[in-house]
């Protein structure tokens, strides 16, 4: 099946905005991908100093300018981009799973396990995403990439559960659910093979909204310290190094900010998009 | 159920919501590898001194013990001493937190004034010029991140029209009145100091906008929506055949009911918003809750990162009440269910 010829695409395919946000994300992934082609300077990126190049303006040469200590900023934005990617991409993937089984888990068996896994959601939900997951990479050992993966990871289940469980709640009342269950279906079989494949258009939806979300938080605690450490090219840790020396420096701080909101903006199209495109509300 | 029998179960949750949120942060602060009596003494505190430790803060205890110590003493307002500043906790947040709070009023503040006009201005003028421009804004709103607005804004009405300050709480010329709430605002009020009034006000604008902008974003991109979806409905025609003006329909007849899933909202924004200030007052140099935070964090203060989580999540509780009652005002039928 041609995907581009699909009922569905066409529909995505209406909305310029949604068109834009697919075009953005794109880009930022091809440039990630294949940032040793493309930067300038990839030898900016580790521990490499320049003197006689220092604080430069933005010109030809040097398009967003260069840091304190003579490296290229368009170089490190680039590169930035792998760091913000993974981040988005790992937190998920150890997110979205833990969520969804523990929605499923609470929505469809009910009960005890629904009071016990709901409350727990709920108390996690109570703290601010940003605060809690900063408390935990103080908890953890000294900031790094990792943990905050871990950190942003732990923050973010219980939105999932809460998705996952409300619609388990509605497809639960579905006929099919009821001719599985006379079939002797197991509640496993269910779980994944029944009810999870109508949560996939939310839940797809909500995973790309998130991407972006992620990424903002990401460079939110890389921001204030507690996320990768220098040298490695993080885009929120260049905006914290950009203001301290404002407003001289500007292009230092503006440039990866403005990275970050466009990789953000991009994902939240794209969600936007599908949310249309599915008609779901997540 | 009553209206009465609403708040106490509302109040009921929420204490066993803060009960659960202690349970877990003392959890992770236990279980996490590593001797808190060694991270606190440092690297070169000899065996003894460490032992002498442990045993102060009954660190030899089981854990159940150890919680259920922590939670009497939390009941007396003592969360320990901070192994960072040396001082009891809970005077560190007497502290920072008002300053925290101010700001985070403020934000909550420009939130509703900014986003609601905004989003009734989008949904009454739907598909044109006017709501183009507005939808632009609230999505750049919610996608900048707010550190990247208070750089933004901190460039353009501190230093290149400097018609705001760029950082602290208030002029270091002025005398700060007594503190009686911790909130600049109050207290000078309080005084009728009204100098000292303004020139906190004038510190708190830049700042209270930078974390409210992705806020505003959502409340005006939900209010578009629901607002767009009410006139739609056939009472607000019956409203225009008795030829009611169009500023009356939308304030009155059309914004109740579609400002009900914007109010229930809220208190997600307040949760944004709080930590967006930790962003924000790092860059406006605000002595708040952002700088003791962080600097406990890096300092792996146990006491000062439980505290910190704790405080935060208490004023988010009581957020969501207040906004729990808000919505049980506009919309009475919750009670039914």
């Amino acid at each position: 099946m041609n995907i581009f010829k699909t009922k569905l695409f066409y529909k995505y395919s209406r909305n310029p905005l949604s068109v834009i946000g697919l075009s953005i994300v794109t880009f930022v992934i091809l440039l990630a991908v294949f940032a040793p082609l493309i930067t300038p300077y990839p030898e900016h990126v580790g521990p490499f100093t320049d003197f006689a190049n220092k604080s430069k303006p933005p010109s030809w040469k040097y398009f967003f300018g260069t840091d304190k200590i003579g490296r290229d900023i368009f170089t490190r934005c680039i590169y930035g981009y792998r760091i913000s990617l993974t981040l988005g991409i790992v937190v998920l993937s150890i997110a979205a799973p833990i969520g969804v089984t523990m929605g499923l888990c609470a929505g469809y068996i009910g009960k005890k396990t629904e009071l016990v896994l709901m409350r727990i959601t709920d108390i996690f939900l109570a703290i601010p995403a940003l605060v809690l997951a900063m408390s935990i990479i103080g908890l953890l050992d000294r900031p790094n990439l990792l943990y905050t993966m871990i950190a942003v990871s732990m923050a973010w289940w219980p939105w999932y559960t809460r998705l996952i469980y409300n619609l388990t709640r509605s497809i639960k009342t579905e006929g099919y659910i009821t001719a599985a269950e006379i079939m002797g279906a197991s509640k496993i079989h269910i779980m994944f093979r029944e009810i999870l494949p109508n949560c996939l258009p939310s839940l797809l939806t909500k995973i790309t909204l998130d991407l972006g979300f992620v990424i903002l938080v990401g460079s939110s605690l890389s921001f204030l310290g507690l996320g990768a450490q220098p040298p490695t090219p993080d885009l929120g840790t260049m905006v914290a190094k950009g203001a301290s020396l404002l407003p001289d420096i500007w292009w230092y701080s503006l440039f990866p900010g403005f990275a970050i909101l466009i990789v953000v903006l991009g994902f939240n199209l794209v969600g936007d998009g599908l949310k249309d495109m599915f008609d779901v509300d997540v | 159920m009553s209206t009465s029998q609403y708040f106490i179960r509302r109040v009921f949750i929420s204490i066993i919501v803060f009960f659960g949120v202690s349970i877990v942060i003392f959890c992770l602060a236990r279980l996490i590898p590593g001797d808190p009596a060694r991270i606190a003494l440092g690297p070169f505190a000899t065996k003894e001194m460490v032992e002498q430790y442990r045993e102060a803060l009954h660190l030899n205890e089981s854990i159940f013990i150890q919680y259920k110590i922590f939670i009497i003493n939390l009941f007396q307002g003592d969360l320990g001493i901070s192994t960072y500043t040396k001082r009891p906790v809970l005077v560190d947040l007497i502290s920072y937190f008002p300053a925290t709070l101010e700001l985070v009023l403020m934000s909550g503040t420009l939130m509703i004034l900014i986003g609601m006009p905004l989003g009734i201005l989008s949904g009454k003028f739907r598909d044109t010029f006017i709501d183009h421009i507005a939808r632009i804004f609230s999505l750049l709103g919610v996608v900048t991140p707010s550190f990247l607005w208070a750089i933004i804004l901190m460039l353009f009405f501190a230093y290149l029209i400097p018609i705001f300050p760029v950082a602290e709480r208030m002029d270091e010329r002025l005398t700060p009145p007594t503190i009686v709430t911790g909130l600049l605002l109050i207290d000078s009020l309080l005084e009728g100091n009204f100098k000292v009034f303004a020139d906190a006000f004038s510190h708190l604008i830049l700042p209270a906008l930078a974390i409210a902008m992705p806020a505003i974003g959502n409340v005006a991109r939900l209010t578009r929506t629901n607002l767009s979806d009410v006139y739609d409905k056939q009472y607000i025609e019956f409203a225009r055949s008795y030829s009611y003006s169009e500023l009356k329909i939308a304030t009155k007849f059309a914004l109740k009911p579609a400002s009900i899933p914007t109010v229930t909202i809220i208190g997600l924004d307040f949760a944004l918003m709080l930590g967006n200030a930790f962003l924000v007052e790092t860059v406006f140099v605000w002595p708040g809750m952002a700088k003791y935070g962080v600097e406990v964090i890096l300092a792996k203060d146990l006491n000062g990162i439980v505290a910190t989580v704790l405080i935060i999540t208490f004023f988010y509780l009581i957020i969501n009440m207040f906004v729990d009652f808000i919505v049980l005002l506009l919309n009475p039928r919750i009670l039914k269910n």
